[in-house]
């Protein structure tokens, strides 16, 4: 008989016979979930990658102070991809007095991406809007204001008039940067020229807008990238917004991290329920050496009879997590308010890719054992079955599980790191349940009836113990370190923008004007995040090495290092700042110095003591950086890279800034704020705000249903973990009953035995979790983690609980038998 | 060759021994056995004298410590694990005392199994004859956990038979059952034997069982000796 129909023959017996339920489900659910997760991952990443492309209006951006080449907008014609160009300068309008304005002027086909909006007249209402036509402009209200015109007056721009024919409300790439403040007029590209604003000296910036199918875009990028020169900076939806991109870039962290631990538990379930289907196997492998199987067939049969297996069930797996993803994304597609995009077909290939891996790794192994089986064991049931080292064991599962993180982590770095941590878990768990043996073993002789055996069952197969601890301690570890950075994450995403986030900016506030606004908003009780003062200057040395931009291989250097800083002084700290190295000066007379923020000081390769020395109002002011701090962008607080000790800035001129909330229905107070004070520019970025809030809530709506898989599959694990020592208890129990022990008592002595095994897995797991979420907060995700003892208690409680009930259930059906039944096979 | 014309399995100078932590046992000690072909023999002993080691190394489950094991003409020691499975195949049957069906096959595919193995011809007409021929035709698609000791034993025996070896082993075949079923099963064996003309060694410490057949031997000391 040909191998294959042999193998087809047993799977198809062995399956009506329930010996592979157990497997099949363990299988089945991690295929499930491994898709779901990849399907859903896959739209929620599209979800939120097209969210960042409407923060740059495309999807992907070039970007020159020079006019870019033409070939760069062919080639994307001659892809398929939509294309506009966009070129964007500062210029000066004159009107009651000279302002200040930023001119874009752009192709009729902007945005590419997220909405034009505008208001015909300023009591409108809000409409979506396009590029106007040539001749006319759409301008902000604050220009209009501090020009005193309205709709339908002309804009003297350059040498060109222009009818203004409504209010430039919202543009989806103005949050790039939510902190020019200054007023902002659009019109069409064909009217630039007649401008004559633009010339050969002219500070412009010119950007060529290029969105598609992701795979053209993709492929787009790579041709560009080619054909870069380091005048062009390069701009992807994934990484269009700092303020943005730490909470996008943390949502595709987490996403990918809940898949891995779907895996991660999922592949021990996997483990648990292949050594059962071993256990289960050597009785008939031993009668089938004995009725003449060589071993090379017995090998042929379990191998293509786990391939088949595994194959069969991971298309169950695919059909379930592609209805289980469905099934959500129409209940999150009403959550998301968005559509969502249809998700690709790799996540399903994964899904099957990883199913015979994971079974492979898992389970391949001991089953290859089975073929060593001895005949004689038939004859001679004592006979022990060759085992395999434990070594080779846990290397193959060591290997397989490196291999998919590393593989499905997709981020070398990230994979490295979780697995350094599932190792140190896996050790601490192995360790731990190793160390408990040890103590029970001594407890063995002195224990008696029941307790005796449930303890000596402990001991008497440490290997065994270790692997159900194991299994359920991973189950649970994966589970509390989800719940764990999941709180955590969603709540710091909450915390970074919670209600009474900053909405308006208050520019150019006078010294004199300050103490008047204060009052006013004492008198009307609105908070602000208080009063800064803020005053450009040049930084043009660090140490004595001149400021050089062009020195900086980095765009982004350079840009940092040709542009005028924002500074301030102050006495203390600003709340979400968080001082990282060095100290913060003690008072108001304390030596002329700076604080500077992290990320420009790594970016421009500032270091603790260095001397930095700015240009100020005409003069040059030397300090030493003291301290480096980290800063919390996305709080909308005012923030500033470098803020000095008061005693070096307080003498020079400055004016102030502040940042206030106001609540809907408030703002009046714009409008009194501006009568009072004509000078203070009122910026409100209710609109950004919106926006970000918006996407993180996607995110956690996104990462708390992903994680609901992981916790069917710990849910299936924990099962498979009790399901692995059912035969052993049966066996025991019905013995114990025969000879006369009653049921209850019984029934007691098992959930003692279970609860004691899942408290334990239950304390090893929390403590694991609480050290790994310790180091993925810090070294991942750049959160503040409280160490929460609740978490420890609910660990260590739910697990011995939920083990305890579970595996109480599983067995009593067993218990409750005649044990005539169980022990039918010798008693006949 | 040593082995005659006639003889289906034989040993000589068989010893056996099992050595372990504080262990030190012969259990065969120079044994020599034949068996002819078609014969009937019964190896009686008390518990523990060693009868299941003699029956694993005649059908080359189990290797000697030393001396020669022949089976259907090969000599077992020249032979690895696989080959002698393979010699097995189709010429070996077996009954064990716990009868050692798969819990997941029915009555029906526990027959069919060591002809699937052995890849023969019409498997299925022929394991269906070998079910009928023990009478459970009406309970071949019942697992053996919904069969009666002495069904499953009969379930046992139809696989034994179904390939129509050359020598059957059996190891206390009865010892599972109550006396009425025994004597049943016994006489089913008898049987089956007389009608396929296969040499049987039976391992037993039922005098009445041994009764059935040709020639007796008892297993004292490691060495075998004639009983009347």
């Amino acid at each position: 008989m040909r191998p294959w129909l042999l193998s087809l023959r047993l799977l198809q017996r062995d399956w009506r016979g329930g010996e592979l339920y157990l497997l099949g489900a363990a299988l089945v659910l991690t295929v499930a979930a491994t898709v779901a997760v990849g399907l859903f991952a896959d739209r929620i990443e599209q979800v939120l990658r097209r969210q960042g492309s409407e923060l740059i209006a495309a999807d992907l951006v070039l970007e020159s102070s020079r006019p870019l080449p033409a070939r760069f907008a062919t080639e994307a014609r001659v892809r398929g991809l939509e294309s506009a160009e966009v070129i964007e300068l500062r210029t000066v309008v004159m009107g009651e007095r000279p302002q200040l304005v930023i001119l874009k002027a752009a192709d009729p086909g902007y945005p590419l991406r997220g909405t034009l909006r505008m208001r015909r007249t300023a009591d409108a209402p809000e409409q979506g809007a396009s590029v106007p036509s040539p001749g006319t402009v759409l301008a902000d209200a604050y220009l209009l204001r501090v020009l005193g015109l309205e709709v339908g007056a002309a804009l003297e721009l350059g040498e060109g008039r222009f009818g203004i024919v409504g209010i430039l409300t919202q543009e989806p790439d103005e949050g790039r940067n939510p902190f020019a403040f200054v007023p902002r007029v659009l019109m069409h590209r064909a009217d630039l020229d007649a401008t004559g604003l633009v010339g050969p000296a002219s500070r412009a910036s010119y950007r060529l807008l290029v969105a598609g199918e992701p795979h053209a875009v993709a492929a787009y990028r790579a041709w560009a990238r080619e054909s870069l020169n380091p005048n062009i900076s390069l701009t992807e939806a994934s990484n269009a917004q700092n303020e943005l991109n730490s909470a996008f870039e943390r949502a595709a962290r987490f996403l990918r991290l809940t898949s891995l631990a779907t895996l991660l538990v999922a592949g021990a379930a996997i483990a648990l329920a292949c050594q059962h289907l071993v256990n289960h196997q050597i009785e008939a492998m031993a009668l089938m050496r004995c009725l003449g199987a060589p071993r090379h067939l017995l090998l042929w049969v379990l191998t293509a009879r786990l391939l088949l297996f595994g194959l069969i069930a991971s298309l169950i797996g695919c059909l379930v997590g592609w209805l289980g993803q469905m099934g959500l994304s129409a209940l999150l597609a009403e959550w998301l308010k968005a559509e969502l995009p249809s998700p690709s077909l790799k996540p399903l290939v994964i899904g099957i890719a990883v199913g015979l891996i994971a079974l492979g790794g898992f389970g391949l192994p001991p089953l290859i054992q089975l073929a060593r089986v001895p005949p004689l064991r038939a004859l001679r049931g004592e006979i022990g079955t060759p085992r395999l080292p434990a070594a080779v064991s846990i290397g193959a599962a060591a290997l397989t599980l490196t291999l998919l993180i590393l593989w499905q982590a997709g981020d070398r770095g990230l994979g490295l790191r979780l697995l350094a941590g599932v190792g140190l878990g896996i050790s601490a768990l192995a360790l731990g349940a190793l160390a408990l043996i040890g103590l029970v073993r001594p407890l063995v002789g002195s224990a008696r009836g029941i307790w005796r055996l449930g303890l000596a069952n402990l001991a008497r197969r440490p290997a065994l113990t270790v692997l159900q601890i194991l299994g359920l301690g991973i189950g649970l570890l994966a589970l509390l370190l989800l719940t764990l950075v999941r709180l955590d994450l969603i709540e710091s995403w909450r915390m970074s923008l919670p209600e009474g986030t900053p909405n308006h900016f208050l520019l150019n506030i006078q010294p004199h004007e300050v103490e008047a606004v204060q009052a006013l908003f004492q008198e009307i009780g609105i908070q602000t995040s208080g009063i800064h003062p803020m005053l450009g200057g040049r930084l043009i040395r660090i140490n004595d090495r001149p400021l050089v931009p062009s020195a900086y291989p980095d765009t982004r250097a350079r840009h940092l290092a040709s542009r005028e800083f924002n500074l301030s002084y102050a006495l203390t700290p600003q709340s979400d700042n968080r001082i990282i190295a060095g100290h913060w000066w003690t008072d108001e007379q304390a030596l002329p110095q700076f604080s500077v923020e992290q990320g420009i000081a790594e970016i421009l390769g500032i270091r603790l003591g260095d001397t930095l020395s700015f240009w100020v109002s005409g003069h040059e002011l030397s300090a030493p950086v003291t301290s480096l701090r980290s800063v919390r962008w996305d709080s909308f607080n005012v923030n500033f890279f470098v803020v000095a000790s008061p005693s070096l800035l307080q003498e020079e001129a400055a004016t102030f800034i502040t940042s206030l909330y106001l609540p809907k229905g408030q703002e009046a107070l714009v409008d009194t704020l501006v009568q009072r004070f004509p000078g203070i520019l009122v910026i409100d970025v209710e609109s950004i705000l919106s926006q970000v809030r918006g996407l993180i809530e996607r995110g956690a709506q996104a990462v708390e249903l992903i994680f609901g898989f992981t916790l069917a599959a710990g849910l299936v694990l924990m099962v498979a973990g009790i399901q692995a020592s059912l035969e052993r208890r049966r066996a025991d129990y019905a013995v114990l009953h025969a000879l006369g022990a009653p049921q209850r008592r019984l029934l007691t002595a098992l959930a003692v035995e279970l609860t004691a095994t899942g408290l334990l897995a239950g304390l090893l797991a929390s403590g694991s979790a609480q050290a790994i979420a310790w180091f993925l907060a810090h070294a991942v995700f750049e959160l503040k983690l409280r160490l929460d003892p609740a978490w420890w208690l609910m660990g260590v409680l739910g697990s011995g609980l939920a083990t305890g009930l579970i595996g109480t259930l599983a067995v009593y059906p067993a218990l409750v038998q005649p044990p005539a039944r169980r022990l039918g096979a010798t008693v006949g | 060759m040593i082995m005659s014309e006639q003889s289906v399995a034989r040993a000589i100078d068989l010893t056996k021994h099992i050595t372990g932590p504080g262990i030190d046992l012969t259990i065969l000690n120079g044994l020599d056995l034949e068996v002819r072909a078609g014969e009937a023999l019964a190896i009686l002993g008390a518990s523990g004298s060693g009868k299941s080691t003699l029956l694993g190394l005649l059908a080359g489950l189990d290797r000697p410590s030393s001396g020669e094991v022949w089976l259907c003409g090969q000599r077992l020691d020249a032979l690895d694990e696989d080959e002698r499975a393979v010699l097995r195949a189709g010429r070996v049957g077996f009954v064990f005392q716990n009868f050692q069906l798969l819990p997941t096959l029915t009555a029906y595919e526990n027959v069919l199994l060591p002809l699937e193995l052995t890849g023969s011809a019409a498997a299925e007409e022929r394991a269906a004859e070998a079910i009928e021929r023990v009478g459970l035709s009406a309970r071949a698609r019942h697992y053996p956990r919904q069969l009666s000791g002495g069904e499953q034993q009969r379930v046992a025996i139809a696989r034994a038979y179904a390939t129509s070896p050359q020598i059957l082993f059996a190891d206390e075949p009865t010892g599972n059952l109550d006396q009425a079923t025994g004597q049943g099963i016994i006489e089913l064996l008898f049987e089956l034997r007389r009608e396929q003309g296969t040499a049987l060694v039976l391992v037993t410490h039922d005098f009445e069982l041994a009764a059935h057949c040709d020639r007796r031997l008892r297993l004292n000391n490691g060495h075998l000796e004639p009983l009347g």
